[in-house]
């Protein structure tokens, strides 16, 4: 039986991790992952999880360390966020790179400057290009479901490809949900230990993380791009088992809800589409032809699944608790170029919001649909908003 | 730890013939390559090798040529001694045994980008073996300082002219920096000390946990020296007391050669490009330094 426990969305991981039985761990401390590498930490202490734990001094070596463990073989697993992501930023590519299947938990934090603990999610989309397969997850529960899929997925061997697992820093690294914790006989059926040829041994030693010269550099780098295109059909198939193993299916790419008769529907990542989801159904009880689409995996990008849901709706909104300075929200400018490619001409405006923390409202998420729903723009030509702006703009 | 007694000495004639570290591009004379080399002989084929950006891994995994016959992988510049742990922890929690994990990395590698990690790979007494061949600049980028660049040195980010004499500062005291995170095994060795070298190496093989060889080890190519002198001239920087064999074992510093009399600093500089430019007063700093430092370790280590 499935025990049902109380825990925040960082405790929620370290089960998923202890029930994976990764061999090697490998993290430093940040807010607000920390609870998830304590948790951890008791787990190997009291003979729960048996794997070595390692105190490395920062982040660069969590990544250098479980890559090292990973090119032995190893099913390793580390945590970080913000500022500490973005100082593994090398390894990071180094990792996807070498086809190093380490499995991450990303505690969505702003970046500094400004300082700030709390959740947006700037880290890690800036690092959307280092090949690492990006999944959001909207609870606790998803995350420590996501945490058993990702090790499955990130070790296929059409996929080897590292996977990073993204929560929203505070929201749900530190809010507590009843979570259904599964048993570890399912769990060992459903994900077998880690078999790999890409790994030193003895009986045929290899070198690894070679240089390349420019006659061979782009067939590596098509090679990682594929391996990338595979995972999609391989976290379909995670997902098909997951749900007939556990019973929880979480979709696949994305998640539609209430989006087939939709006039105007709002895009989502991480933690806030649960607040969607409720303005949905109040409007929709209105008699709103409302809809969320619920961005699940950011790369590999769900491409034809946008494209598929625009074809069905008149305006979409995309909500970006990110900017890329200079331009729009980053997952907006995603959005923005499957539509393109499909010639879609439908209406679209990027809200970017919550930023470093801060709470994204019913109201305003409600203000967004009825924008959405006039079909046309409050200020034409203008595609992107900073909503819930304290500052004055010049008219 | 094993009793070091029981372990063989290895010497020329014992040493094995097999290469591990053979077809690589290093540039003629490389004394990197053959403390890798000769280490490699020590360590043997059970051995996993993690190498981070710098001379040998460039001129040892150019795919599709690979020069290691053991298993052997390239690391991001600053983390040779976090993935070497890894590798460790991986190898550990598998169950794979009878094997060794060594780090090779230059000067930069170690006193600069790679300290870090190194001090985190010591602290945790990870099983793993570093070796820093030290030639004295990033010679892999094209002869730039580093932290263990001697004072007078000329490089490319040192230059020597009317107002440098090269580089200003003196080598960072490595050997006893790692001798201060309280490393069960650490050395000082030199390629023109081959047998002393690869007696520390096996020494280092047979003890578990974390364990340091600091070797002097030329390079023509930014030195400025004959391709053939390469061995001679890393003898004579011992000979000439500007570096010097210890051992630091069970908390005690131990001077393994002590001459009475030193040879000549000055000839030792004059052989070589890097210090040509250097004047009788550089010279002199450098020969006051020296004997600071000897003075040093003979009043503590004797």
């Amino acid at each position: 039986m499935e025990q049902n426990i109380f825990i925040s969305g960082d405790e929620a991981v370290a089960h998923g991790v202890r029930l994976s039985r990764p061999n090697v761990i490998a993290a430093y401390p940040i807010t607000p992952q920390t609870i998830t590498v304590e948790r951890l930490s008791d787990m190997v202490e009291n003979g729960d999880l048996k794997a070595e734990y390692m105190h490395v001094e920062s982040e660069h070596s969590a990544i250098c360390a479980t890559m090292g463990a990973s090119a032995v073989g190893a099913r390793t697993f580390t945590a970080s966020s913000s500022q500490g992501l973005l100082y593994m930023t090398e390894g990071l590519h180094y990792c996807s790179g070498g086809r190093y299947p380490v499995v991450m938990m990303n505690a969505n934090r702003s970046v500094a400057l400004p300082w700030s603990i709390y959740g947006d999610h700037r880290d890690s989309l800036s690092l959307l290009d280092c090949g690492w397969i990006q999944v959001y997850v909207e609870d606790a529960q998803e995350a420590l479901d996501m945490t058993i899929q990702a090790f499955k997925i990130a070790e296929h061997k059409d996929v080897l490809t590292p996977m990073m697992v993204n929560l929203d820093g505070f929201i749900l690294t530190h809010t507590y949900e009843m979570v259904s914790i599964p048993e570890q006989d399912k769990v060992d059926a459903f994900l077998p230990p880690f078999q790999t040829e890409n790994k030193m041994c003895f009986d045929n030693p290899k070198n690894m993380a070679f240089s390349s010269q420019p006659d061979d550099n782009t067939e590596f780098k098509y090679q990682q791009n594929e391996a990338m295109f595979n995972a999609v059909k391989v976290l379909k198939q995670t997902n098909k088992e997951f749900a007939q193993s556990f019973g929880r299916d979480y979709g696949d790419m994305v998640e539609e809800y209430r989006c087939d008769d939709a006039d105007a529907i709002l895009v989502t990542l991480g933690s806030v589409t649960g607040t969607v989801r409720v303005v949905v159904d109040k409007m929709r009880a209105e008699g709103k032809k409302v809809g969320l689409l619920k961005i699940r995996y950011m790369r590999p990008f769900p491409e034809k699944e946008i494209i598929a849901t625009a074809k069905k709706v008149k305006a979409i909104g995309v909500i970006d608790k990110d900017i890329s300075f200079g331009y729009e929200g980053t997952v907006f400018t995603n959005v923005n170029s499957a539509l393109a490619k499909a010639n879609s001409t439908v209406l679209k405006k990027n809200y970017i919001g919550g930023l470093g923390g801060r709470d994204i409202t019913k109201n305003e998420i409600e203000n967004m649909f009825n924008e959405l729903l006039t079909g046309k723009l409050k200020k034409d030509g203008e595609h992107v908003e900073f909503f819930n702006l304290k500052v004055a703009i010049d008219e | 730890m094993s009793n070091m007694l029981d372990i063989k000495k290895i010497t020329p004639k014992n040493i094995t013939d097999k290469e591990l570290f053979y077809g690589h591009k290093a540039c003629a004379g490389c004394g990197g390559s053959l403390a890798v080399r000769l280490a490699l002989k020590v360590l043997g084929e059970r051995t996993y090798a993690a190498l981070p950006a710098g001379c040998m891994s460039a001129v040892g995994f150019i795919y599709p040529q690979m020069a290691f016959k053991n298993n052997a992988i390239i690391t991001p510049f600053p983390g040779v001694a976090s993935m070497a742990a890894g590798i460790e922890a991986g190898a550990k929690a598998l169950g794979i045994e009878d094997y060794k994990t060594v780090a090779f990395a230059g000067d930069g590698g170690t006193a600069d980008i790679g300290f870090q990690a190194l001090s985190g790979m010591i602290d945790r007494d990870d099983n793993v073996l570093y070796i820093c061949y030290d030639n004295e600049a990033y010679m892999n980028t094209g002869i730039q300082k580093s932290g263990l660049t001697p004072f007078g040195t000329k490089t490319t980010t040192t230059p020597a002219g009317k107002n440098l004499p090269g580089s200003i500062t003196h080598k960072k005291n490595l050997f006893e920096i790692i001798a201060a995170h309280d490393i069960k095994y650490a050395a000082t060795a030199s390629i023109g000390y081959p047998q002393d070298f690869i007696n520390k190496v096996n020494k280092a093989k047979h003890i578990k946990g974390a364990t340091f060889i600091h070797v002097y080890a030329s390079c023509p190519t930014g030195w400025g020296t004959p391709t053939h002198t390469s061995v001679e001239i890393a003898k004579e920087a011992v000979d000439c007391g500007l570096f010097y064999l210890a051992e630091y074992e069970n908390g005690e510093f131990k001077l393994n050669k002590n001459p009475k009399e030193f040879a000549s600093a000055a000839e030792y500089l004059k052989k070589q490009g890097r210090f040509k430019h250097m004047t009788e007063e550089n010279i002199n700093e450098v020969v006051a330094q020296r004997d600071m430092k000897w003075e040093r370790m003979r009043r503590k280590w004797l």
